[in-house]
């Protein structure tokens, strides 16, 4: 028997991800108060840092071609750049949420 | 680890970086937020080290000594960096997330098959458009930012670059971009893929120097945005959805930033992106104004004035957090509070030289955060404020922008501090600000001229209270 349905590429299921991300994103940003502005900012540096996904896949490649060896070293670059950000990002962050007090009554 | 669990796992990553958004929506539940993100963060990075292992010990060697690295130097960097410099902090972080997004790409270009995208020189047509935009964006980000960083950290200055026939060079570099792009994908070589690379290096340079430093706010903003487009076209490539969510995430946090610095500042977004504002020096601040006389007072007659008030709001501008006069403006305060005096503080979005970068000052300076308003909360509270005081501030009290059409900032939103019953102006000298625009408050009646350091002026109030 035939498959009725063509089976959809996975592209389409990423770009609805991607689009519906945005509108989350739309929303749930206008939403942050302005008192926050900067510490969202770095937040939002700290969490794109995500992309050290893609930093771990390209430096533990294995070595079975000419090209590893440049993958490997891209990626480890790139890994340091992305911890700088995630730590950087995220405790830079909280030290200044920590900051923010309410009134003492 | 199979790989539906993963991509599932990926999914609570993302779930996490938007739940670490939304705890933003309040000081109180910021600091839960931020420890979702990071979990979020330590979940992506378990499940991507469980499910593609390091090939071989080297392999591990080299992760264990890259987050070594790379983590001692964040944390290093988040723990001494004055609050004062958390813009050019954050362009910093933004020409690092661009150039891990170029790296990254190049990785999965020298090693398809780990990325399971294909073999080597033949990698799919799709992940090569895919991987070819995440460069591009990340390349003009990292060299952009870094542009700004130069800018902002005032290791270059903030006056605009404007090269001869730049719209063209920018036009003809962005359509070389697009055409390698396409070869990219029909041949596959390293070669095009390098040249998108250096084009879009070059790209990220010319657009950002012809930007002026009073535009700062919104540069950086958009890069935020640019260097979330980034991650998600290289999450595309990746097939990852945390990387795709939060991409997206970043990007529209990035424009909508953008929009309400353009809007805090009646400007357009195009004209911000065409650059060459901020750099001519104050020739409209010349004519009229300065034969009139402003009022001048001193410490004494300010403490007076505010002691026997019952309402005082406060208005500071980047002027303040260059004195460092926070510490004493609410030393200032404290005492005011003492007598029993209201004391309130007015934002205006532009007043530091990123979003919210104010309120982070003030909060150093243990300010609470609920004496501090932005300004649609308290520019109707002005006319019942017995002071104005201003420190720091100027543009952004002008009345110029709203009755004046003729005046270059018509438009702008602004804080009506003229409301008030007196407004106390501290200020080096009567010079015009850093848009160069004359302030016509200076010479009102109810205007008393504070001139001198702003720290030392308000410390020399506290005193004499």
């Amino acid at each position: 028997m035939e498959h009725i349905a063509q089976a959809v590429d996975p592209f389409v299921f990423r770009l609805s991800i991607f689009v519906l991300a945005v509108f989350v994103g739309y929303f749930v940003v206008w939403s942050v108060t302005p008192a926050l502005h900067t510490p969202l900012m770095s937040v939002t540096n700290a969490i794109s840092s995500v992309i050290v996904v893609g930093a771990l896949l390209a430096v533990g490649v294995g070595m079975i071609s000419s090209g590893s060896g440049w993958a490997r070293g891209f990626g480890f670059v790139a890994l340091i750049f992305a911890c700088i950000n995630i730590f950087g990002g995220f405790l830079v962050t909280q030290r200044m949420l920590a900051m923010y007090k309410k009134k003492s009554k | 680890m199979s790989a539906n669990l993963s991509a599932l796992l990926y999914l609570v990553a993302g779930v996490l970086f938007i739940l670490s958004l939304r705890g933003l929506s309040s000081p109180a539940s910021s600091r839960r937020g931020n420890l979702l993100g990071m979990i979020g963060m330590a979940i992506a990075v378990g499940i991507t080290l469980a499910s593609h292992p390091p090939a071989d010990g080297v392999a591990w060697l080299l992760v264990i000594l890259a987050v070594a690295i790379g983590g001692s130097i964040g944390a290093v960097i988040a723990r001494r960096v004055p609050m004062t410099s958390m813009p050019e902090l954050v362009a910093a972080f933004h020409s690092l997330v661009g150039m891990a997004a170029v790296l990254v790409a190049a990785g999965a270009f020298y090693a398809p098959e780990a990325f399971d995208i294909g073999s080597p020189g033949n990698i799919h047509p799709q992940s090569l458009v895919e991987m070819s935009l995440g460069v591009a964006i990340g390349a003009l980000t990292f060299t952009g930012s870094v542009i700004a960083f130069l800018k902002l950290s005032a290791r270059m200055s903030g006056a605009p670059i404007i090269l001869p026939f730049r719209h063209v060079i920018n036009i003809v570099l962005a359509l070389a971009l697009v055409f390698f792009i396409v070869g990219l994908v029909m041949s596959g070589s390293a070669f095009d893929f390098w040249l998108i690379v250096i084009l879009a290096l070059a790209l990220g340079v010319l657009m950002i120097i012809p930007i002026g430093g009073a535009d700062m706010p919104v540069v950086i903003s958009m890069l935020n945005s640019y260097s979330g487009w980034a991650a998600a076209g290289i999450g595309f490539t990746l097939g990852n959805s945390a990387l795709i969510i939060t991409g997206a995430l970043v990007g529209s946090s990035g424009a909508i930033l953008s929009y309400i610095m353009c809007h805090a500042m009646n400007r357009s977004f195009i004209s911000v992106i065409l650059g060459g504002f901020g750099g001519e020096t104050a020739a409209a601040g010349g004519g009229s104004g300065e034969q009139k006389p402003a009022k001048l007072g001193s410490a004494d007659d300010a403490a007076f004035i505010m002691k026997n008030a019952s309402k005082v709001i406060i208005v500071p501008g980047y002027g303040m957090a260059v004195a460092q006069a926070q510490h004493a403006l609410r030393e200032m305060a404290d005492l005011l509070k003492k007598e029993g005096v209201e004391v309130k503080y007015a934002i205006h979005p532009v007043a530091g030289r990123m979003p919210g970068h104010m309120n982070v000052l003030l909060a150093e300076a243990n300010v609470p955060y609920d004496e501090v308003f932005e300004l649609e909360d308290i520019n109707s509270e002005f006319a019942q404020a017995d002071v104005a005081f201003v420190i720091g501030a100027n543009d952004v009290t002008n009345p110029a922008a709203e009755e004046d059409k003729t005046s270059p900032i018509y438009g702008m939103p602004v804080l009506q501090v003229w409301k008030a019953g007196t407004v106390m102006f501290i200020k080096r000298s009567l010079a015009s600000g850093y848009a160069g625009i004359d302030n016509p408050l200076f010479y009102r009646d109810n205007t008393m001229m504070l001139l001198g350091d702003a720290k030392k002026v308000t410390e020399s109030i506290v005193k004499a209270m």
